[in-house]
């Protein structure tokens, strides 16, 4: 169907000297990359790196939003910088496809997923209706939707975040284009389902030869999916090469220290010595919690048991879904167990005890923007009665500097630090009320690598110091792994294996456990593709 | 759906009687002598005191409503000195002032104010609509400062000055209408839209630009979202972009509102009837009030209510019918 006339020598995208800026911003500065035919490249960089922003310029998104970009844009033979708002329409979603990261939310609410899908063929296709829900059905049914004729009727929240990620690359593949566009498909995705998405774009890519710009964040997504990398930073790139070379030997400061962050699956983590685990300080049996009632009702915990010790840390992983969340809460006493009971030093706590702690996910919206951090910090020793603000405004400085802020920030807002910082200012809140146990409920999930390996460093310090007993609920195995001490596995619910971290990763006895760790991108291309084949293998079977 | 019916209905019962026994308690405790405005200033004070007896004025606050509520159900027999008026169920009284049946009352005023109110909102919600989505579309650009302006004016004039400017120039100066007047539907459906014209222009000028500004703002956050991103990314036109995604997720908002001005112009569209001449509900509420007509205020309050009531239910089903994923409860 693409009717363009292919220049011969000529690769499928060109970028010459490309910037990108927003006001005074310059989020892409100089940079220069092409793809060929087929060929497959990954942008990689942390938040704010400028790589989202180049898939949008590839296909001219930025057209008529005020933002400026310079420099040179050839896709598919289509010069976006010069073409016509006609010829960027046929460019966009004919030649070219982008899929976007979070799936629920770039489909359209309101209409059927195939109805969605037969609207772009019939933008860019001469087709009927019929003949352009019968497309659909057909895409769909190539990313594995199964029944994917039924399916098409459905609306995006009536499908799973997986389905909906295939949904989304069926539609990319509904005008058969030269370039797919992925910006970080996998993200929102548990890690099975993201294997099985970046199995996907495999098979596709060596089916219908179309290259793939992959832009992502996480370097082992990069790793599994492509033949090149680029790797950026402030909008510039750093490095770039075959993926192998790149990964396996960088050259560049940046990569190297890029690399070192990113945790590792198979990496045993550090033996510690014995006698800083202690006694028991908190013993959950039995614990199980419901949502909703009669046909709706739900049961988000089952029987849960486990104790933690003074200075351990406890890895809680699991899917979304798996309940771990729901048990956290429970731990601290911010839900009531619908059965089972929580003890703390040997008796039954009776309401939220300040000696458990919390930190949350996501330090922006878990910090009120409109008070100044020291407020915040303050909180909890204001709730356990301190009136004196001379005294308020010692301890708050004394947390601030502890967690690595300085005391002078004790009057900013949440909106002047950095995601990195504010998770350090929601560790110094939890440190206010003098806990015992902290439980930390995907604490470094969103924060870039590097970033993430240095809060990761901050909490293992805190608890040496200070004898806590950490609770670490993740989804991110690797860092499950690099942290705890003990790991709980979750699934449905319950705990499906629990043992040290060391015995848990290395030799797993449930066959789920055995499915998440297969899952887990590798570093290395060449592991990566022996341990595709065998999913594939697994899957024939 | 039937569950959903069953609770709304509950619930507007409830709400309905709640509003009575409000009306009740405000007039009751209202100073002034019902009996001597009722019955006239040049009535004798043995007058005033049959009058009271005749409306039971002297009895306990309890004793009235629960009269008024044994009327709703039942039916009621009212004696008017001389002979006795049956006034069947549902009874919400006789007139202190006219004693005319409440109901049939409200059923000779209400066509005219449903004409109005329907009319009119048909207009502004095309009017209202229309603006905003051209508004959003044209972001930033001099159709939209045009636009705003315009809206903004239209909030801040009152009904009687577009109603009467309207008049002034069709019907003086261009003399392309006659002055309004109020035609039933059943009797002449041509000259019942002619005569309502201009109510319906100045009633829905007034009421679209809230609808403009609402559907504006709705507009630029559903255009904001990812799943606008996806279809331009797809390269799916402009035109499409804006009438088929975004408009729909943007409709929500509008039709709370138009639930809310609908019920409420049923019964508070006061200026323009009285403007226009138009024998409705507002202008019979207003004069009701003014005489202490309990009957007649409960029962014009209880219709207002209703539409309300049945607009916002009507509202909630539209969400569920254009969102699959509101469940009705």
């Amino acid at each position: 169907m693409s009717d363009v006339t292919t220049v011969p020598g000529r690769s499928l995208v060109e970028v010459g000297d490309l910037t990108v800026d927003f006001g005074d911003l310059r989020a892409v500065d100089g940079l220069t990359f092409r793809l060929e035919r087929g060929a497959a490249l990954a942008l990689v960089g942390e938040s704010g790196s400028g790589k989202s922003t180049v898939a949008s310029a590839l296909l001219g998104l930025h057209r008529g939003t005020g933002t400026r970009v310079g420099g040179s844009i050839d896709v598919a033979g289509t010069d976006v910088q010069e073409a016509s708002d006609e010829e960027l329409q046929r460019l966009r979603g004919g030649r070219a496809a982008m899929v976007f990261q979070d799936p629920l939310s770039s489909l359209d609410p309101y209409y059927a997923i195939g109805d969605q899908i037969a609207e772009v063929y019939r933008v860019h296709a001469r087709a009927s209706r019929r003949a352009a829900r019968a497309r659909a059905v057909e895409v769909l049914d190539r990313v594995g939707i199964p029944d994917a004729a039924r399916r098409s009727r459905s609306r995006p929240h009536e499908f799973s975040g997986g389905m909906r990620q295939r949904a989304l690359i069926a539609m990319a593949l509904a005008c058969e284009p030269d370039l797919l566009i992925a910006d970080e498909p996998t993200t929102a995705l548990d890690v099975t389902v993201q294997a099985q998405i970046l199995d996907l774009l495999h098979t596709l890519r060596e089916e219908t030869g179309m290259g793939l710009l992959l832009v992502t964040h996480d370097v082992g997504v990069a790793a599994e999916s492509v033949d090149e990398v680029l790797v950026m930073r402030h909008g510039r790139a750093v490095e770039q090469g075959p993926v192998a070379e790149v990964l396996g030997a960088p050259a560049r400061t940046y990569t190297r220290e890029l690399l070192g962050a990113v945790p590792r699956v198979d990496a045993p983590r550090e033996v510690r010595a014995a006698e800083t685990v202690g006694e028991v300080v908190l013993e959950a049996t039995g614990l199980r919690r419901e949502f909703g009632r009669g046909k709706r009702a739900f049961t988000a915990v089952d029987d849960v048991s486990l104790t933690i010790h003074r200075g351990e840390t406890l890895g809680i992983v699991g899917e979304s879904g798996s309940g771990k969340t729901t048990l956290g809460r429970m731990l601290v006493g911010l839900l009531e167990p619908t059965a089972g009971e929580v003890r703390y030093d040997g008796h039954a706590r009776v309401d939220v005890d300040p000696a458990v702690q919390m930190v949350f996910q996501d330090p922006v919206s878990s910090l009120n923007p409109r008070r100044t951090v020291g407020e915040s910090i303050a909180d909890p020793l204001r709730a356990r009665g301190e009136r004196d603000e001379g005294r308020i405004r010692g301890r708050v400085r004394e947390l601030l500097e502890r967690v690595g802020l300085e005391a002078a920030h004790y009057d900013r807002y949440p909106h002047e630090f950095s995601g990195g910082q504010r998770q350090r200012v929601g560790i110094a809140r939890a440190l206010a009320a003098d806990p015992r146990i902290i439980v930390c409920d995907e604490p470094v999930s969103a924060l870039d690598v590097t970033t993430q390996a240095q809060v990761v460093a901050l909490l293992g310090e805190l608890q040496r110091e200070l004898g806590l007993a950490l609770v670490f609920v993740a989804h991110d195995l690797a860092v499950v792994r690099q942290v705890s001490d003990r790991v709980a596995v979750m699934r449905r619910g319950r705990i499906v294996e629990e043992g040290p971290a060391d015995e848990v990763y290395d030799n797993p006895q449930d066959p789920y456990t055995k499915q998440l760790l297969a899952a887990v991108p590798v570093l290395d291309p060449r592991i990566a593709a022996q341990r595709r084949a065998a999913r594939r293998e697994l899957a024939a079977v | 759906m039937t569950g959903f019916l069953a609770r709304r209905v509950l619930g507007a019962v409830i709400t309905l009687l709640a509003i009575s026994v409000i009306v009740y308690v405000v007039f009751y405790v209202t100073p002034g002598n019902v009996a001597q405005i009722t019955c006239g200033p040049r009535c004798s004070p043995a007058q005033v005191q049959q009058v009271a007896g005749q409306l039971h004025l002297g009895d306990p606050l309890y004793a009235r409503y629960w009269d008024f509520l044994q009327g709703l159900v039942a039916g009621q027999d009212y004696s008017t000195g001389t002979s006795v008026q049956h006034c069947s169920a549902p009874c919400l009284g006789l007139s202190y002032q006219s004693d005319q049946q409440v109901t049939a009352l409200i059923l000779a005023k209400l066509p005219v104010s449903l004409s109005l109110v329907f009319g009119a909102m048909v207009l502004w919600l095309i009017l209202g609509v229309g603006t905003g989505v051209l508004s959003a579309w044209r972001r930033g650009r001099l159709t939209e400062r045009l636009l705003t302006g315009i809206t903004l004016a239209g909030v801040a004039t009152p009904v009687f000055v577009i109603g009467l400017l309207l008049m002034i120039v069709v019907c003086g100066q261009l003399q392309l209408l006659p002055f309004p007047q109020y035609v039933a539907f059943t009797d002449d459906p041509e000259q019942w839209a002619w005569n309502l014209l201009l109510p319906w222009l100045s009633l829905a000028l007034i009421e679209a630009a809230a609808f403009a500004r609402l559907t504006r703002a709705s507009m630029l956050e559903t255009l904001a979202e990812d799943h606008i991103r996806t279809f331009r990314a797809y390269g799916v036109g402009e035109r499409s972009v804006i009438g088929r995604h975004a408009l729909r997720g943007a409709l929500a908002p509008v039709i709370a509102l138009n639930a809310n001005n609908f019920g409420s112009a049923v019964g508070g569209a006061v200026l323009t009837e009285t403007l226009f001449g138009l024998p409705g509900i507002g202008q019979e509420l207003v004069h009701a009030v003014k005489v202490v007509d309990l009957p007649v205020v409960v029962g014009m309050v209880l219709v207002i209510g209703f539409f309300v009531v049945v607009a916002n239910a009507v509202a909630d089903l539209l969400y569920a019918v254009a969102d699959r994923r509101v469940v009705l409860a």
